[in-house]
């Protein structure tokens, strides 16, 4: 050991430098690889669907026939069933996701908190075929025989919103695919409120509680506008699963391309739903095509969507950032 | 070789320990955070097979001289060092120097213990295996060997394929060093090795180091003075980013030249 | 008084609703899966594993080509799919933090993680399957694979952003060059959560369905040839349960328990490891 090692020069060894070179070449290729994704993405479906496109022009968003015989194509039932069955997913799932957050954040005991917060999490890991088969064999037959008919016999009686609720039960349709969505996002939304509740700073709301405060004003008064951006970021990102969402949907929906009334009870279509049943019969062509558009609509809804969740939820993480 | 100094206490050490050559030699080195001035002009060596001791209050510069020895710095870009730093007659804060070689001949010890996600064999071999082709058996009495060096040999012999992490917090330091001294470096840079530690464990380390100087060149950061003067022979004080004192340790510590120096030992600083 | 009353009041009302809220939410968790037990168990057989799909009212058949063709695909497709990931999400925690490249790919990854998975498909089908002429098995693996991606790359960055800098400083204090020092310390350190993020990504790919739609198609053979059609759970329990045939429905029941059986499974795992590991 003592003998003093040779004293090498220190000069660069070729072969680490080389190595690192590759290496972080690798990594750095893989990431812009994310970037080439999306660019490829927007790039090909604009390529594929440009015989519509350039058929339909922009009319294809407003146009109400769907109909392959004649090679007529129209997106505006598909986006109604999106943007439909999306929004009462959300009217259902809001409440219901801020109740869940609200009791695993402040009313559980500790002991509950975690196997509570694993199970809503479970419920977002079920694949959505599963909730779409459940819906179709358990969910709709129920929801026909005793739901609908109360529905109607209620809420239907009512001017204007009654004619929503009116019609046949036949359980599938748009309300029934809007409940399952429902169903799906609840564990999303619910999971990311909870993540978002848990950075409010616990000095803010213990001198809350210190002026006499109940639980509910504490969270309606102090946790909720402190985390305003970040839950609706929350409920961005599950608008954005609803839109996008394809099983769950095609499913319940009915698959009717046809609207015929203003009710929810009527079948209807989805854009996914749409893709879902008719690319595999499509000829290729004009009918492919507007599939393809649809599903271009489809990607630039849910990515504006997306985005704006994003910007919201790192709003938040950067105003958590700066005070720490 | 032995290049002189011409400051004057330099030149009472060298008639002090004629025998003494020099490991590393600072002239002029500056060092930046940014815009901060860290290091002002400090000039100093660091003597072979001694223990250079440097105190000083927090963000004193100590710690980052110790960074520039083995050019740590260069993994953050906002950080610069000029000025020469001589190892071996060679500049190394020359940006031709392989930071690699150079940190294999400088071996580090942190703070708080960083024993690697491995076995403890493991994690002496790690380094032994970037600048060396050992076969097993050399590498099995290599790692024996630096387990010893350390005083770890006797308490992990009998577990070296457990994880690092499962050693209590003095011996995970003791893992540390071995794995320092294990690639054979010339100099170790201990940067306050011992303030993560209960007294016991300390106190172990301590005896170590001291062993350890009659193979390798030491330089220690600590925040206790006592260390400092219970196992250096040099000590240098620093004060915001300046070197204020550099001598024997007993004479810094019984005789201060500096009025500063004797105020930050004696307690009466600031 | 009466305020105090009042505001008291609201509060138990608002507190009742949410653990209202609690239980509605696990309510359709646990009818899902009841249902999914009940009829699953029932479908369950020897068969299921041995036989092939058949063809409807036949009594005898099971799902043999469907579970080997997902196994097939999801194999493949975590094997593409996760090295990518891992690697991009290096770059991310360890060269590109405050880059350019690094906050662009973060953002457009967190897009990617959500964006709808038929959206791809129809991606894989416009840049392979349209051109090749038949829909194939390698295509539903591209899929799957552009799944897996972004799951894998945001767990691995922020697993590694959890490795404390000083760890890397002892690596290089030792001479290590940057890339053994991420590989053999960092990214080891953070194996427990790398490995998580893997299983979840296969967890997501195991029941997607409408990737599949436009790439792998079904098949109602046995086939692993990667340039044909391949029969897989997802398609197959789509297609018996929108069926009117009894028999095929029962199948179909059999295979979404198949699935949520391993899905669920793969998060239990994919938990209690990460659990084990970050205990130390």
């Amino acid at each position: 050991m003592n003998a003093p090692r040779d004293s090498v020069v220190l000069a660069p060894a070729i072969s680490h430098k080389l190595g690192d070179w590759l290496f972080f070449n690798l990594t750095r290729a893989f990431a812009a690889f994310t970037l080439v994704v999306l660019a490829g993405i927007i790039i090909s479906l604009l390529i594929s669907s440009w015989p519509a496109l350039q058929k339909f022009g922009f009319s294809f968003l407003w146009t109400r026939e769907w109909n392959p015989p004649v090679e007529q194509f129209g997106a505006l039932i598909p986006i109604y069933g999106t943007i439909t069955t999306s929004l009462i997913a959300l009217i259902i799932a809001v409440p219901v996701s801020f109740g869940i957050a609200l009791f695993l954040t402040e009313l559980s005991p500790v002991w509950l908190r975690r196997p509570l917060g694993i199970a809503i999490e479970l419920l977002a890991a079920v694949p959505s075929i599963v909730y779409g088969m459940w819906g179709l064999m358990v969910f709709v037959p129920i929801f026909a025989q005793y739901v609908q008919p109360a529905l109607s016999a209620t809420v239907g009686r009512l001017p204007l919103i009654g004619r929503l609720f009116a019609g046949a039960p036949l359980g599938i349709g748009i309300l029934a695919a809007g409940i399952i969505l429902a169903i799906m996002i609840i564990p999303f939304i619910a999971s990311v409120m909870r993540d978002v509740f848990e950075v409010t700073p616990a000095m803010l709301k213990e001198s809350a509680y210190g002026l006499g405060s109940t639980t509910w004003e504490v969270v309606w008064n102090i946790v909720l506008p402190y985390t305003r951006v970040g839950v609706i970021g929350g409920i961005m990102l599950g608008l954005g699963r609803a839109l996008g969402e394809t099983m769950a949907v095609t499913f319940v929906i009915g698959n009717s391309s046809s609207l015929s009334s203003i009710s929810l009870y009527t079948p209807g279509n989805s854009i996914t739903s749409t893709l879902a049943n008719e690319f595999g019969e499509a000829t290729p062509g004009i009918y492919t095509a507007s599939l393809i558009e649809l599903g271009l609509i489809l990607f630039l809804i849910t990515f504006v969507v997306l985005v704006f969740s994003r910007l919201l939820l790192l709003r938040l993480a950067k105003q958590e950032g700066t005070k720490t | 070789m032995h290049t002189m100094n011409d400051t004057n206490y330099a030149i009472e050490i060298h008639e002090a320990a004629s025998a003494l050559e020099a490991q590393m030699i600072f002239r002029d080195v500056n060092f930046y955070y940014g815009k901060f001035h860290a290091l002002k002009a400090v000039s100093l060596e660091v003597y072979k097979r001694h223990v250079t001791a440097f105190i000083g209050p927090s963000g004193c510069g100590k710690s980052t001289l110790l960074r520039t020895m083995n050019r740590m710095y260069d993994l953050y870009p906002e950080q610069r060092a000029t000025g020469e730093l001589l190892f071996d007659g060679e500049n190394i804060l020359d940006r031709k120097v392989d930071v690699n070689v150079l940190r294999a001949k400088v071996g580090m010890v942190f703070q708080k213990p960083t024993p690697f996600p491995m076995s403890i064999y493991e994690n002496i071999a790690f380094g032994v295996r970037l600048n060396e082709r050992l076969s097993l058996g050399e590498m099995d009495e290599r790692v024996e060997w630096a387990l010893t060096k350390a005083a770890l040999w006797n308490e992990t012999k009998d577990k070296l394929k457990q994880s690092g992490m499962s050693l209590s917090g003095g011996q995970q330091q003791r893992l540390c060093i071995a794995r320092g001294i294990a690639v054979k470096p010339e100099v170790l840079l201990l940067d306050e090795p011992t303030s993560a530690l209960d007294p016991i464990s300390t106190l172990s380390i301590e005896e170590l180091i001291s062993e350890l100087k009659t193979d390798f060149t030491i330089a220690i950061v600590t925040h206790n003075m006592q260390q400092a003067a219970r196992i250096s022979d040099y000590t240098a004080y620093m004060y915001l980013g300046e070197m204020i004192e550099f001598g024997l340790t007993d004479q810094v510590f019984i005789k201060p030249k500096k009025k500063e120096t004797e105020d930050y030992i004696t307690g009466r600083f600031g | 008084m009466r305020l105090l009353h009042q505001r008291q009041l609201i509060n138990k009302v608002a507190l009742t609703l949410s653990m209202a809220a609690m239980a509605f939410g696990l309510f359709w968790l646990v009818w899902i899966l009841v249902t999914t037990l009940q009829f699953g168990v029932a479908g369950l057989s020897l068969d299921l594993f041995t036989k092939m799909t058949p063809p409807p009212n036949s009594a005898d058949g099971g799902l043999a080509n469907a579970i080997a063709g997902s196994l097939l695909l999801v194999g493949l497709a975590t094997a593409l799919g996760a090295p990518i990931g891992v690697l991009a999400g290096v770059y991310l925690a360890e060269y590109g933090r405050d880059t350019w490249l690094g906050r662009c790919t973060r953002f457009i990854n967190s897009i990617l993680l959500s964006a709808p998975s038929i959206v791809i498909g129809l991606f894989v089908y416009a840049i392979y399957v349209e051109h090749m002429g038949n829909f194939s098995a390698f295509s539903g693996v591209i899929a799957l694979a552009l799944i897996v991606v972004p799951v894998v790359l945001a767990t691995t960055e922020n697993m590694l952003r959890l490795v404390p800098d000083s760890l890397r400083e002892a690596a290089f204090a030792l001479g290590a060059p940057k890339r053994i020092v991420i590989m053999k310390v960092a990214l080891k350190a953070s194996m427990a959560g790398v490995i998580t993020g893997i299983l979840l990504a296969v967890a997501r790919i195991a029941g997607e369905t409408a990737p599949l739609l436009f790439t792998a198609l079904s098949n109602q053979f046995w086939s692993l040839d990667l340039n044909k059609p391949i029969a897989n759970l997802p398609m197959t329990i789509f297609k018996f349960a929108m069926s009117p045939f009894k028999d095929w429905q029962e199948l179909a029941w059999a295979g979404v328990f198949l699935i949520t059986l391993g899905v669920l499974g793969l998060n239990i795992t994919a938990r209690i490891l990460f659990r084990a590991r970050h205990k130390l």
